[in-house]
């Protein structure tokens, strides 16, 4: 529970409960929003970013962070690699086993195609997993994919790629018809209908969830779907490069075993990146939501190949991670708990913000409010914070209401004798989704033929922000359409010479550019051990 | 200096500071996690864990991820545990009392000890809803078991060898699929979608100057 500074706060924010609830705090106009982001935002801070000199993106600046990545040394030695002694020969060949991963797998091998799917952890180990708060899909008689897309265009500050959008847009009922198909259970009222909320920046009520485990809901059932349809999971092992023909065209991967080491070569028609987020790589110091895996595998992979990126300088920083308690910091505060009422409290106890702004905004108006404003609740070791009134959402919707529609925040909280029933919660900005990533077409390829992307590696969909809900939607759509056209495609190829020559190509050029790096990539996990003397 | 604890990791003891979860104390005393980890946030069920405080009776389990460590803490992690599943197609399947007896017939061996529940990382009253998958309940079954990560420590500490688990997951898909009521409005769409109601005004979006779209998105009636 709350001592010292935190508690003197606390009670300010009681005090001003009763009056905080009945308020609505006005929307910022497009100006305020603007000069905010640009004062406050991390994607805004230059010295945090570097150009790349070498790929497909040279020129364009990515986080440091990523950059060190992208532009270091290959795992692997092509000249010493056997690519003829192939261990795993498929049509298509999923990289990643999350939501997208998953999706495509089954559209896949619903499709005839010989599929399978490689994860550096188990299948489900993913951010899918942790989505809390929901999935959008304009399904209500008031609201329309149009709308949808006009809302998501608006949060993504008119830079999604329209022919993305529109694809996600129109795609979202059928995505959760096919999710409800499987067995997904959506919170819904006794007619069957959906129970829909706001996220940040809709118009509409198009939220939908199964209760704060949405993710995990449909995470859980995909992976049983991908169970029973008998399809090959090779786990603990990391796609460490990509294998293309002597065309250049994508034609498989190298793996390495996680726990023995041990390298194999898999062959394939097609190759499907779903490898997810990089909310591990702790861009800026930040402490992130992502799953353990979130270290941007398949941006490294792709780009090493020669596949462009696209808006891999912006990155979403959820404005609700934990701030307190330290166990938990940095850990996801679904935005559906300000969905379902609760509003956003400074150290005075005054609701700054409209709890419902879109995350780029609130994360920044947050940080504003812990920085120039100095109206942040100190946690101790350095760490800030605002309050989420969460006692609100009983006031506004009945006793009970957390623990139905918010349960896992409810547990995660009570483990630290925090009753978010009764105290508010501490928040503060966490690292939370790739905005961009590798770049596609609306059929999922990316510039290399025969290379197919889904998920959070994608670039484009959202824009430079994106909408709560739109992700789980977005691995759902993309990752069933990739499934679907890199079966297909599979039937007319005939895959060449396997050969990593571009592996060589692209430390050929980075000597050229005079990079030496001492760094190899992708970074497959981060690296939390105490520093030691070791051998 | 940090307030620090003693704990065992697999029975080696470590000194470790008092703040930490027992994951950030494997990572504080040098392990590089590839297994027994995976979401660190308490939804993955990677990181199943078994404890015991030196000198007392009660075993316990939890999530590594999301429990402090405590003085004299007997730590012993479980990252793997062979649950059965078994292979059905959705669309054969259908929610009667019979599929949990083809499927999973051990339910029907349960001996009521508790100890699953008693085990259950998330606390969910885990003999309970096996109790209602017997009779074929699955709607109880599938919101008893709702909050179920597959942590897996139930079925580690079952007598009649049942995977509860696996029984849960069941429970809820034929709860989703075929027991909770239909979403009209959500057919409804799907079909306006396919006959092509909305391909002009998105098309008619996808054109749209930017600045159109900016005046359009700025002065949008929002749903209250």
């Amino acid at each position: 529970m709350y001592s010292g500074e935190i508690l003197k706060s606390m009670k300010k924010v009681e005090a001003a409960r009763a009056k905080n609830v009945q308020l609505e705090p006005r929307r910022m106009t497009a100006e305020e929003k603007d000069t905010l982001l640009a004062t406050y935002h991390p994607d805004y801070k230059q010295d945090q970013f570097a150009v790349l000199q070498v790929g497909p993106n040279k020129g364009e600046k990515v986080p440091t962070e990523l950059a060190a990545l992208l532009q270091a040394n290959s795992r692997v030695n092509p000249d010493k690699l056997d690519l003829s002694k192939v261990d795993y020969d498929v049509d298509v060949l999923v990289i990643g086993g999350g939501g997208a991963g998953s999706s495509a797998a089954i559209e896949a091998d619903e499709a005839g195609a010989k599929v399978m799917i490689v994860t550096k952890l188990r299948i489900g180990d993913a951010n899918t997993m942790m989505a809390e708060g929901g999935i959008q899909a304009a399904d209500k008689p008031n609201d329309s994919p149009a709308i949808h897309y006009l809302d998501a265009m608006g949060g993504g500050h008119f830079t999604n790629k329209p022919e993305l959008l529109s694809k996600l847009v129109l795609e979202a009922p059928s995505a959760i018809q096919w999710l409800n198909n499987l067995g997904v259970e959506f919170d819904k009222a006794p007619d069957g209908t959906m129970i829909t909320t706001h996220g940040g920046g809709t118009s509409r009520k198009r939220m939908h969830a199964a209760k704060d485990y949405s993710g995990a809901e449909i995470m859980r059932t995909l992976r049983d779907e991908v169970l029973n349809r008998q399809i090959p999971v090779v786990d603990f092992t990391a796609a460490i490069e990509l294998i293309l023909d002597e065309q250049g065209k994508a034609a498989g991967a190298v793996l390495l075993n996680m726990e023995t080491q041990e390298i194999k070569i898999a062959r394939a028609k097609t190759v499907i990146i779903a490898t997810g987020g990089a909310g591990r790589l702790h861009y800026q110091g930040f402490p992130t939501s992502n799953h353990y895996g979130a270290t941007a595998d398949g941006l490294i992979l792709g780009y090493r190949a020669g596949a462009k990126l696209l808006y891999a300088d912006t990155l979403q920083y959820h404005p609700t991670g934990v701030a307190y308690p330290e166990q938990i910091f940095g850990a996801l505060v679904t935005e559906k708990v300000r969905s379902v009422g609760a509003m956003l409290i400074n150290s005075e106890g005054e609701a700054f913000m409209h709890p419902l702004e879109t995350r780029d905004v609130s994360a920044a108006s947050i940080i504003r409010e812990c920085s120039t404003n100095g109206k942040g609740v100190h946690t101790g070791n350095g760490g800030v914070g605002v309050w989420l009134d969460t006692p609100m959402i009983e006031m506004k919707g009945g006793a009970g209401t957390i623990e139905k529609r918010i349960p896992a925040m409810m547990r995660m909280f009570a483990k630290y004798d925090i009753d978010i029933r009764k105290v508010p919660i501490l928040v503060y900005p966490t690292l939370h989704y790739q905005n961009g990533g590798l770049e596609i077409t609306p059929d999922g390829m990316t510039g290399i033929e025969n290379l197919f992307v889904a998920g959070e590696a994608v670039g484009g969909i959202h824009g430079r922000n994106r909408l709560m809900g739109n992700s789980l939607l977005d691995i759902i759509v993309f990752g069933r359409s990739a499934g679907k056209n890199a079966a297909a495609k599979s039937h007319d190829v005939k895959v060449g010479e396997l050969t990593l020559s571009h592996v060589k190509k692209f430390a050929k050029e980075m000597e050229e550019a005079g990079i030496h790096s001492e760094i190899v990539s992708p970074k497959l996990l981060p690296d939390y051990r105490r520093p030691r003397t070791t051998l | 200096m940090e307030n620090m604890v003693n704990v065992f990791l697999m029975g080696k003891k470590y000194e470790v500071p008092a703040s930490l979860t027992i994951m950030g104390a494997m990572e504080y005393a040098g392990y590089q996690l590839v297994r027994g980890c995976g979401c660190r946030n308490g939804f993955c069920g990677a990181c199943a864990t078994i404890y015991r405080i030196k000198g007392e009776r009660e075993l316990h389990a939890c999530l590594a991820c999301q429990t402090q460590v405590q003085e004299n803490m007997y730590i012993a992690t479980l990252p793997f545990f062979p649950l059965e599943k078994q292979v059905y197609d959705i669309e054969e399947v259908k929610p009667t009392e019979q599929i949990m007896m083809q499927l999973y017939p051990e339910i029907y061996s349960c001996i009521g000890c508790n100890a699953c529940t008693k085990s259950c990382t998330q606390e969910l009253n885990v003999m309970q809803y096996i109790a209602y998958a017997q009779r074929g309940e699955y709607e109880k079954c599938a919101e008893e078991s709702f909050d179920c990560v597959m942590c897996g420590v139930c079925s580690s500490r079952c007598p009649a060898g049942i995977s509860h688990p696996q029984v849960a997951l069941l429970a809820r898909r034929l709860n989703g699929k075929y027991i909770a009521p239909k979403a009209e409005h959500l057919e409804h769409r799907v079909e306006e979608i396919q006959h092509g109601d909305f391909n002009s005004l998105i098309e008619n979006l996808m054109q749209k100057p930017i600045d159109e779209l900016k005046e359009l998105y700025n002065t949008r009636e929002i749903e209250k």
